[in-house]
C-alpha cells in the first residue's frame, strides 16, 4: 500500500512540473515589446484600469534584438514598436498583421507628413509613435568648439571621451555618412572603408552603450556621444551644459511605429491599445516624458513652446536636407553583422 | 524498488533540462541554414577557427586565467587565515566573506560602475589628495577586477573547507620533528590543501571564461569575450547555428579542464563545494 502511494506521488510530481504555468486566465493579457525608456509607464497602468486588460511590458535595446526574439517565436507579443527599416523587413517577411483602422479612430490625429512613408506606403501595418534623428550630444565645457562634422568623433583630442552607440545600423551608418556615402550603402568597398574607420576609432572610444549613454552624459563622464534626438532632449533638460547637433554630412532620420505581429490572440485589444496611445492626452504625456518628437498633431500643440520650437526635437527642413531614412538591406545585413563583430572584437 | 521510483522526477528533470537542450545544441551546431533548406555542415566549426574568433577565445582565456591567479593569490592566504585555530569569531568572518553573495550579482557589478567612474567615488577621493582622475573603467583592469571581486568566494571557500579538515595532529607531528612554520606549511598544509585549490580554480575559471555581463558592463561593450560572442549570436545576429557551435567548443574546453582537475582530485580526498 505504502509503495503504491509513493508511486502515485512521484507521478503526480512529474505531471505537476509539466502543468506549471498552464493556469487558466480570465483576464485578457497584452504583451507589449517596446524600446527601453520609451513610454511614460503610468500610461500603461491607466490603460489596464480603463479596459481591465493586463499589460505585460517588456523592453529591447536595438531593432535587431527585437527582430531576432520575435522571429525565433515563442514570445507571443501583441504589440511591437520597431523602426522604419525593421517594419519594412517584417512586412516583407509576412510577420505583421494588417491593422483595422476603423478600430483606431485616433489615427486621424497623426500628421499626414508621417503617413504613406516608404516603409509602409499604404498605412496598412503601422501607426507612427515617435520620430527623430541621430546626432552628436556634446558637453560644451569639454568640447572647445561646436562640432559640425562626424569627424569630431575621430579627433584624437577627445580620446577616451567618446561614447559610441552599440547598435550596428546606427554606428556603421554614421561612419558611412562621415565618409560621404549613403548610410544605406551596399557597396562592399564603402563598407570596408567604414569598417576600417571604426577600427581606427576604437582606441578613442570610451565605451559602446545604448541606454546608459544618458546617465554618462548627464554626469559629465564623456565629452561626446552618438545619440538619438529624444535622448539628447532628455539629457539637455537634466544638464544644461549639453547640446545636440546634427552634423553637416547629414544623418539618419527615423520613425518608430506601433505594429501588431502575426500570431497574436488579441488583435482587437491590441488595436484598442494603439488607439489609446493615440489619444491626445496620452500621446502628449509620452512625448513630454521621454523627450522624443511626436507625430501627433494635437499633442505637439500642447507641448511647451521651447520644445516644439527647438531644433533638437523638431528640426527644420534644412536640418533634414541631407538626412536619410534607413532602408531594409536584405541579405547585406549579414555583412553589417560581420563588420560590427569584427570592430567590437578587434 | 522504492529508490528507483524516487529517482524518476530527477531523471525527468535531467532529460528535459540537460539532455534535450544538449541535443538541440548539437543539432544547431552541425547544421547550416541555406535558402534551399537546412543542411548538415561543419561550416560553423570551421568559422570558429577564423583568426578573429580565435583572438576572442584567446582573450577570454587570458583574462579568465589572470582572474583565477589573482583569486588564488588573494584567496589562499584568506583561507589560511580563516582556518587558523586560534582565530576568534571564525564563523562571523566566514559569514562576512559570503555575505556579499546574498546580494544580486548584477547589482554588485553595477555598484563598481559608480565606484570606478571618472567622477566616481574613487576618483573623487584621489582628487582630494591631488591625484588627477584615472581611467579606471572600461579597460582590462576593470574587467579583471569585476571577475576577481565576484568570484573570490568560490576560491576561498573550497580551500577553507579543506584546510580546516586537515588533521591537526599531522601539523603537530611536523612541529615535534623540528620543522619550522614555513617548512610545515610547504610539506604538510600545502600538499594537503591542493584538492581545495584545484576545485577553487575550476570554480573561478569556468564562470570567468564564460561571463558576458562583467565584460559588457565594466568593459563598455568593447571587450568581446567568448560569452559576449555567444550572446551576440543568439540575441543580436540570430545565428543560432554558429552560437551553438561556439557554445559546444566552449564546453569542450571546459571538459578538458575538468578532466585535468578531477583526475587530480581522485588521488586525494576531494574537497570543496561540488
Amino acid at each position: 500500500m505504502k509503495k503504491g502511494f509513493f508511486r502515485i506521488l512521484m507521478v503526480v510530481l512529474c505531471i505537476s512540473v509539466l502543468a506549471v504555468g498552464c493556469g487558466k486566465k480570465n483576464q485578457v493579457e497584452l504583451n507589449v515589446y517596446n524600446w527601453g525608456d520609451y513610454i511614460d509607464e503610468s500610461v500603461l497602468q491607466e490603460f489596464e484600469k480603463k479596459y481591465n486588460i493586463k499589460i505585460n511590458y517588456d523592453t529591447f535595446t536595438t531593432n535587431e534584438d527585437m527582430y531576432v526574439k520575435v522571429k525565433a517565436g515563442g514570445s507571443h507579443y501583441d504589440i511591437l514598436i520597431p523602426s522604419d527599416y525593421m517594419i519594412k523587413r517584417m512586412i516583407d517577411e509576412g510577420m505583421l498583421e494588417k491593422l483595422d483602422m476603423s478600430n483606431i479612430p485616433n489615427y486621424k490625429y497623426i500628421d499626414s507628413k508621417f503617413k504613406n512613408l516608404e516603409y509602409d506606403p499604404n498605412n496598412e501595418y503601422s501607426v507612427p509613435y515617435m520620430w527623430g534623428t541621430v546626432g552628436i550630444l556634446y558637453n560644451k565645457k569639454m568640447v572647445s568648439e561646436k562640432p559640425t562634422s562626424w569627424k569630431v568623433l575621430w579627433d584624437k583630442k577627445y580620446a577616451k571621451q567618446i561614447l559610441m552607440m552599440d547598435s550596428q545600423r546606427d554606428s556603421i551608418g554614421i561612419t558611412l555618412k562621415m565618409l560621404g556615402y549613403s548610410l544605406n550603402s551596399k557597396n562592399p568597398d564603402e563598407l570596408e572603408q567604414a569598417k576600417q574607420a571604426l577600427i581606427e576609432q576604437k582606441p578613442l572610444v570610451l565605451a559602446y552603450v545604448v541606454d546608459e549613454v544618458k546617465d554618462k552624459m548627464i554626469a559629465g563622464e564623456a565629452a561626446l556621444a552618438v545619440v538619438w534626438s529624444g535622448d539628447a532632449v532628455y539629457c539637455i533638460r537634466e544638464n544644461p551644459d549639453l547640446d545636440y547637433v546634427i552634423p553637416e554630412e547629414g544623418s539618419n532620420l527615423w520613425f518608430d511605429a506601433i505594429v501588431i505581429p502575426k500570431g497574436t490572440q488579441h488583435k482587437k485589444e491590441a488595436e484598442m491599445f494603439i488607439n489609446f496611445l493615440c489619444e491626445t492626452d496620452i500621446a502628449y504625456r509620452n512625448a513630454d516624458y521621454i523627450g522624443y518628437s511626436s507625430p501627433h498633431t494635437e499633442a505637439v500643440k500642447r507641448l511647451p513652446k521651447e520644445i516644439t520650437s527647438s531644433r533638437h526635437a523638431y528640426p527644420q527642413e534644412e536640418d533634414l536636407k541631407k538626412c536619410e531614412v534607413f532602408v531594409d538591406l536584405g541579405s547585406i545585413l549579414k555583412e553589417f553583422d560581420r563588420i560590427w563583430t569584427e570592430v567590437k572584437s578587434h | 524498488m522504492k529508490k528507483t521510483w524516487a529517482a524518476y522526477p530527477y531523471i525527468f528533470w535531467i532529460i528535459i533540462f540537460t539532455i534535450v537542450p544538449m541535443g538541440l545544441l548539437i543539432y544547431f551546431s552541425i547544421t547550416v541554414k541555406t535558402p534551399t533548406g537546412t543542411i548538415i555542415s561543419m561550416d560553423n566549426f570551421r568559422r570558429f577557427t577564423e583568426p578573429i574568433y580565435l583572438k576572442v577565445l584567446a582573450r577570454s582565456l587570458t583574462l579568465a586565467a589572470i582572474s583565477t591567479v589573482c583569486c588564488l593569490l588573494l584567496g589562499y592566504p584568506a583561507a589560511l587565515f580563516l582556518s587558523s585555530r586560534d582565530l576568534r569569531h571564525k564563523n562571523t568572518m566566514v559569514l562576512l566573506m559570503v555575505l556579499p553573495m546574498w546580494m544580486n550579482f548584477l547589482l554588485r557589478t553595477y555598484a563598481w560602475l559608480t565606484l570606478l567612474e571618472r567622477k566616481g567615488l574613487i576618483n573623487t577621493l584621489l582628487g582630494k589628495i591631488g591625484i588627477p582622475p584615472l581611467n579606471l573603467l572600461y579597460n582590462d583592469f576593470a574587467v579583471v577586477l569585476g571577475m576577481v571581486y565576484n568570484f573570490l568566494p568560490f576560491m576561498v571557500l573550497p580551500i577553507y573547507s579543506v584546510l580546516s579538515k586537515i588533521d591537526h595532529s599531522l601539523i603537530e607531528a611536523a612541529e615535534d620533528l623540528g620543522a619550522d612554520p614555513l617548512r610545515t606549511f610547504l610539506k604538510v598544509r600545502l600538499p594537503l590543501s591542493l584538492p581545495g585549490v584545484m576545485s577553487g580554480i575550476t570554480m573561478v575559471f569556468m564562470p570567468a571564461v564564460t561571463t558576458f555581463v562583467i565584460s559588457r558592463l565594466l568593459g563598455g561593450g568593447q571587450y568581446t569575450l567568448i560569452g559576449n560572442l555567444i550572446e551576440q549570436q543568439f540575441l543580436t545576429v540570430g545565428d543560432w547555428n554558429f552560437g551553438s557551435a561556439i557554445s559546444l567548443m566552449m564546453m569542450l574546453i571546459i571538459l578538458i579542464g575538468m578532466g585535468f582537475t578531477s583526475r587530480y582530485e581522485k588521488e586525494q580526498e576531494g574537497g570543496g563545494l561540488w
